[in-house]
């Protein structure tokens, strides 16, 4: 099987890359558009889905400052 | 007394540091592989960019073979010193409580900066002044202490905050000013400043030779 596991900072931390991004959003014209977060996006085969759980929290994220998801894609 | 300093792929401060360590005692480097400490005194994790920073800053380096022995070395009460990438090393080994974010401004920082010494009961700070500031270089990206409410509380309550940056001098965000860590019982420091640069007059300062002098202070009471 194939998941996606979808990473961003925790609410209430600062995320300075969104604010980068947001601050270009201006010049683009795009006025519609904020409260940006940029996170990360890992794509992984597996079979176990305890074993990617376990993964998450011990590598993949740090519960710490990072919330995820795991998204099943097949 | 022998002090080893770790060697990842990435890594890029380690001849420093072994030069700072080489000041104060006999030191070598030990790679990432090497599943031993043997003969080994006191734990630096240099500076750089352990397998490229992939995924998050020092969480592959956690991994590595030599790393669980440094684990099993702290819990001995061996003294571990980690700087920079080496100090986010250490947060993610769970080594020392909190993470490491990029800098609020985004911006790598390079600079030199006065560093106050919050604590200097623990093994790497024991020959300088409490409140004492030291004159070290600063250079990074992602130096932004952090630690959710109820865990700030317990470093702060436990004296736990070994480096403070000086008033109006916090470079990169960090949380009450952090700089620098200890564990509970202080044999355990990571700072984000970069003592193994500052350990000689020709190049600014030799402020952060304190640290190195410490550690061989503390070994040669114990």
């Amino acid at each position: 099987m194939i998941a996606r596991v979808l990473i961003k900072p925790k609410e209430g931390i600062l995320d300075p890359q969104g604010k980068a991004v947001e601050r270009a959003l201006p010049t683009l014209g795009v006025e519609s558009v904020g409260d940006v977060r940029v996170g990360r996006m890992v794509e992984l085969r597996y079979e176990d889905r305890a074993e990617l759980e376990s993964l998450c929290e011990k590598l993949l994220v740090n519960p710490l400052i990072e919330d995820y998801e795991i998204e099943a894609v097949e | 007394m022998t002090f080893g300093v770790l060697r990842f792929p990435g890594s890029c401060d380690e001849v420093d540091a072994l030069r700072a360590c080489e000041r104060v005692a006999e030191a070598r480097i030990v790679w990432h592989a090497d599943t031993d400490l043997d003969g080994i005194d006191a734990v630096v994790i240099p500076g750089g960019f352990s397998y490229g920073d992939y995924l998050r800053v020092g969480a592959i380096a956690r991994f590595a073979p030599a790393m669980e022995r440094v684990l099993e070395f702290a819990a001995r009460g061996g003294p571990v010193l980690g700087i920079c990438n080496g100090f986010q090393v250490l947060c993610e080994a769970g080594l020392l409580p909190g993470a490491l974010l990029p800098n609020e401004g985004l911006r790598f920082l390079c600079r030199q900066i006065d560093v106050e010494v919050a604590a200097a009961g623990t093994a790497w700070t024991g020959a300088c002044r409490e409140g004492e500031a030291l004159s070290i270089p600063v250079k990074h990206t992602t130096g932004r202490w952090f630690a959710p409410p109820e865990l700030l509380e317990r470093v702060e309550g436990n004296g736990q905050v070994a480096f403070r940056y000086a008033p109006g001098d916090n470079p990169n965000g960090s949380l009450n000013d952090v700089a620098g860590i200890s564990n509970g019982r202080g044999n355990v420091v990571g700072l984000m400043p970069h003592p193994e640069h500052a350990v000689d007059p020709l190049t600014g300062s030799s402020d952060g030779l304190k640290l190195f002098e410490s550690a061989a202070r503390a070994l040669a009471a114990a």
